[in-house]
């Protein structure tokens, strides 16, 4: 749309202008590409290929080649009465693996639905002319702002039963009658991972959605205001179209992270079940089992989770290959 | 034309919630990195104890370790951002000013990095690390860091150069401008907003990360970030967690991004709307 | 980028003034912190300055499961920046292969430490880790309430548990409870349950030779007690507790009983404790029938030698150093840690100052390992499934016999032809 590109009346000229831009665009590209392929071409083909191995983490230089085994294979056993029985193994056929998967998708849609929802609220407050504007838009940042090792522990503290500010706080404003182990208790530590998380990360997706809003010209808001529209008419018709490609990016990005969460699970909740997630069973297989290569199987398949995802939140959502917004 | 006045006391609360939502856990660690011993235990919704005991304990004691570390975070975080900035404008012009075959699929690419947990691109990483021989250096922080930067910053900076208006560009064209010179001199005035936010979060990401500082940099005491020197905080035993030296130093460690925030806010806000673009 | 140098410079000038003419310089990482840091740091210094071996000590956060996964990164790297490791009583078969054999080093002093230490570091006749202090839990009460009721420490669970339940009945305090361990799902959650399967008589989950045990009615007897006190005098949040949780409801006076490692002592009879003075340790109680008696699950660390070391003559000196028994005693008077050189308990300035320490020694010899040796590089998932297992029983989560069963059949498929 916006970008310049060859038509049917082109002139030589014209012609030779877009080989040029073309040619800068590559020069433009080179650092970016240079740099991905060195960070992140070498670790994620090594992660592919030690997921087709049987690496331990002790010993993967030598790792050797097995085909698929880590994902899946049966096999036959004799037992002594002569008998025989197949057994199927790998991570396809892996309960604790499907778990984790459900657990990991549900927890990425529920957070990230109240993230956006929080975020958006949140963002066109702050877009909003206040006084103290500036003090609460510091404010609000100050979650994302504490790392997560530090946070997710003293989310940890302040949800303990005994001890925990969360059950006293409660406790006194009659929300809850007893005290209730947050993180302990399999129906709440969903919850609780849940909370902590929007928690952290709505300022995240306020900042990218007001810098959405920004680009929204104020008299586009002044015409509408003094044709009286309603101000929920505004924001579905006006407000909500114009920023919805900074809102998908946040979105994708958010739902990228969201679905590979791992620190606050891993601090929190380290071996719940009902929280344990794609990326924490599988650094769990990698680092505490020693089964780099299974552990790689299941990022690998973890990878694929995420791109199916993706690509249907960008073809449900109407988002072009190009990045932009059909 | 003015509000009627339940809208404005509704509007009020709804801020006075979100930053005290926000703030509550952060004021709950400071009143904590005042006290320590068993009060630690006890939950207080006022300070009880006044004592910078802690604070001083985490700048001064262990050699000002802590303090390297945090000049190791300011260091790192800064270069991650002019690193991912700088790259990610670039690129950013590239994919979303000129038309090229690949481009979708360069896109996709970019976002496929993205995919993979982290704890997966750990032992390959570390062999990099090793070849490129910067294991132990801040470096190897810079660099690593850009596994989760870029892709995040690209494509950010992307879906904003796409929207700016084509006139902008053509003007430049006609006047013989070369590409360096239209992101440097017509594009970049109008990012700021765009620049700042992918920056400061870019910043906040490169400040809080923790698996790779703590595997990269393990044996150098000297190159260690801030969350592994949090992380490093120790009590008298193995088994007792120091909650007021930790909380004393997550306090020490936000305020700097506060005033970072602070002096950047201007920034965040202005930007397209008071440089009159219209779309 | 100046200062950045200038910083550079100025820190290598110091290291260079710093070091001495012909010195060696090692890296010993740990993950000890505070105190016991600045106790290695001292005697580390003692020992460069008769030695001219200069070691740096790398600290790493105290988290073991982390430790443990950076350690296994480095040396499959082949890392040749860290000499020496500090080891956790469970790693040795896991990381045998990567470590010096220590044995001809440590033959004239092997003997004098507790066998059964000796005998966890060895792994097909290689001695992988030398031991530096070893670590026992017990049971802390409260001397003050069990007076008040006029109860005597308990010597079997059962009875724990009513004197519990006498002191909570009497008290009418909603915010005490009778007992608090750590029944998070995690390492220290195997610790515990071994100790009440081990001292009912139910085995230690995979036995020496290889047998797997645990699904046996001691077994699950001695689990569906402590899911009994789940609820009643534990608080449901116990199911998430780690050691500082524990500490934390105990340290505020908010329990009669507590299991718990030697660390809590010396934290409890802090001024600000509000049990200071007022309570005491026993070993752990027994379970009933057959078989049964106190069990202690066996922790501590040990220091080992990396393969890849480029001064593994020097490295191994100092590791006979730290685990000497001069170091040893200076560890029990100054940082209350329980030597693992028999001798040490009875030297008579230990006897003096730490009296705490004689007290455990009745404690440690009742300690029980964890099945690390037998199960080789797969201990990490044995752990693991057990803890799962007991977790979920005392969560409710399926029958005791039932999860008991399905751990057996799990524990069966990963043992596949023999561990390894």
């Amino acid at each position: 749309m916006s970008a310049i590109e060859p038509t049917p009346s082109d002139t030589p000229i014209r012609n030779q202008l877009v080989a040029g831009r073309v040619r800068s665009a590559w020069i433009f590209l080179t650092p970016m590409l240079v740099t991905l392929i060195i960070v992140a071409a070498w670790p994620l083909a090594r992660s592919i290929w030690f997921s087709l191995t049987d690496a331990s983490l002790l010993h993967y230089p030598e790792a050797k080649f097995i085909g698929l085994g880590n994902y899946y294979y049966s096999k036959t056993i004799t037992m002594d009465s002569g008998a025989t029985t197949t057994t199927m193994k790998g991570v396809l056929v892996d309960g604790a693996w499907w778990n984790a998967v459900w657990n990991t998708i549900r927890f990425g849609l529920v957070s990230v639905l109240l993230e956006t929802l929080l975020g958006m609220a949140v963002a066109l407050v702050l877009n909003a002319e206040f006084k103290g504007r500036g003090i609460v838009r510091a404010a609000i940042l100050v979650p994302w702002a504490i790392p997560t090792v530090v946070s997710a522990k003293m989310w940890g503290w302040m949800l303990n039963d005994q001890l925990g500010i969360i059950n006293d706080l409660l406790l006194r404003m009659h929300v809850i009658s007893e005290k209730i182990a947050w993180a302990a208790d399999a129906n709440y530590s969903m919850i609780a991972i849940v909370a902590v998380d929007t928690w952290k990360t709505v300022p995240f997706m306020a900042l990218l959605i007001l810098a959405g809003l920004q680009q929204v010209p104020g008299d586009v808001y002044e015409a509408a205001s003094i044709d009286g529209v309603h101000p929920i008419k505004v924001f579905w018709k006006i407000t909500l179209p114009l920023i919805r490609p900074a809102l998908m990016v946040a979105v994708i990005f958010r739902l990228l992270d969201a679905l590979r969460i791992f620190d606050l699970v891993y601090i929190l909740t380290p071996n719940s079940s009902q929280t344990k997630t794609m990326s924490v069973i599988s650094r769990e297989n990698m680092f505490d089992f020693d089964k780099l290569g299974y552990g790689s199987a299941e990022s690998t398949l973890l990878f694929l989770v995420l791109l199916v995802m993706v690509t249907l939140y960008m073809k449900l959502g109407r988002v072009n290959f190009d990045g932009g917004v059909q | 034309m003015k509000k009627p006045w339940y809208q404005v006391t509704a509007f009020y609360a709804f801020v006075i919630f979100v930053v005290v939502q926000a703030v509550f856990p952060f004021y709950y660690a400071i009143i904590t990195s005042f006290k320590s011993g068993t009060a630690l235990f006890e939950i207080t919704y006022l300070p009880t104890t006044f004592s910078l005991q802690n604070y001083y304990d985490v700048l001064f004691k262990g050699n000002g370790t802590f303090l390297q570390n945090l000049w190791n975070s300011v260091w790192v975080a800064s270069v991650t951002v002019v690193v991912a900035l700088f790259i990610g404008t670039t690129a950013a012009y590239a994919l979303s000013r000129v038309k090229f075959r690949g481009r979708g699929v360069l896109l996709m690419t970019i976002l496929g990095v993205s995919m993979f947990p982290q704890v997966a691109v750990l032992a390959g990483l570390f062999e990099v690390i090793q070849g490129l021989g910067i294991y132990n250096t801040d470096w190897s922080l810079i660099f690593s860091y850009t596994i989760f930067t870029l892709p995040f910053t690209v494509w950010v900076l992307t879906t904003f150069m796409r929207d700016l208006p084509v006139e902008l560009e053509e003007a430049a064209i006609v006047d013989g401008a070369t590409p360096w010179v239209i992101v440097t001199k017509i594009f970049l005035p109008l990012m700021w907003p765009a620049l700042v936010t992918t920056g400061l979060l870019a910043f906040i990401a490169a400040w809080n990360e923790y698996l790779f500082a703590l595997t990269f940099t393990a044996s150098n005491n000297a190159a260690r970030t801030v969350p592994v020197g949090i992380a490093l905080l120790s009590g008298s035993d193995s088994h007792e967690i120091p909650w007021g030296l930790i909380m004393a130093a997550s306090v020490l460690v936000t305020v700097p991004l506060i005033v970072l925030v602070l002096i950047f806010q201007k920034k965040i806000i202005a930007g397209l709307t008071a440089g009159g673009v219209k779309g | 980028m100046k200062f950045k140098t200038l910083l550079a410079t100025a820190m290598m000038g110091m290291s260079l003034m710093a070091a001495k003419a012909m010195a060696v310089d090692l890296s010993i990482v740990s993950g000890a912190t505070g105190g016991d840091l600045q106790f290695m740091q001292d005697e580390l210094a003692a020992f460069a300055k008769d030695s001219g071996i200069n070691v740096k000590i790398v600290p790493m956060p105290s988290s073991t499961t982390d430790q443990f996964g950076q350690y296994k990164l480095w040396l499959a790297a082949g890392n040749a920046d860290i000499d020496i490791y500090q080891t956790d009583v469970i790693w040795a078969p896991q990381l045998a292969d990567q470590f010096v054999d220590l044995t001809d080093a440590a033959k004239d002093v092997a003997k004098d430490h507790f066998p059964s230490i000796i005998q966890s570091q060895t792994v097909n006749g290689k001695l992988v880790a030398i031991p530096f202090f070893t670590d026992a839990p017990a049971l802390y009460y409260r001397k003050d309430l069990l007076d008040k009721y006029k109860l005597t420490p308990p010597k079997t669970w059962d009875e724990m548990a009513k004197d519990a339940k006498t002191v909570l009945d009497g008290e009418k305090n909603a915010d005490l409870q009778g007992f608090v361990f750590q029944g998070n799902a995690y390492e220290g959650l195997t610790c515990d349950a071994l100790e009440w399967v081990k001292s009912n008589g139910g085995g230690q989950i995979v036995e020496p030779d290889g047998k797997i045990s645990i699904n046996n009615p001691k077994a699950i007897e001695a689990i569906e007690r402590a899911k009994s006190w789940v609820g009643s005098i534990s608080p449901k949040g116990v199911l998430a507790y780690q050691e500082e949780e524990s500490r934390g409801v105990w340290q505020t006076g908010k329990s009669v009983f507590m299991r718990n490692w030697p660390y809590a002592y010396a934290l409890g009879n802090k001024d600000d404790s509000a049990v200071k003075g007022k309570f005491d340790v026993v070993p752990l109680p027994a379970g009933s029938g057959d078989g049964a008696g106190s069990a202690a699950t066996l922790g501590g660390w040990n220091l080992a030698v990396s393969k890849y070391s480029k001064h593994a003559e020097e490295a191994k000196k100092v590791v006979m150093f730290l685990a000497s028994a001069k170091v040893q005693k200076d560890n029990a008077l100054k940082q209350t840690h329980l030597p693992t050189i028999v001798s040490v308990y009875d030297d008579a300035d230990v006897k003096k100052d730490q009296p705490v320490l004689v007290k455990w020694k009745d404690v440690f010899l009742a300690a029980v390992p964890r099945p690390s040796a037998p199960t080789k590089t797969k201990y990490n998932e044995v752990s693991n499934k057990f803890w799962t297992a007991v977790h979920d029983s005392l969560s409710g989560n399926g029958t005791t016999a039932d999860n008991l069963k399905k751990l057996e059949a799990e524990l069966t498929d990963l043992r596949g032809d023999g561990w390894k």
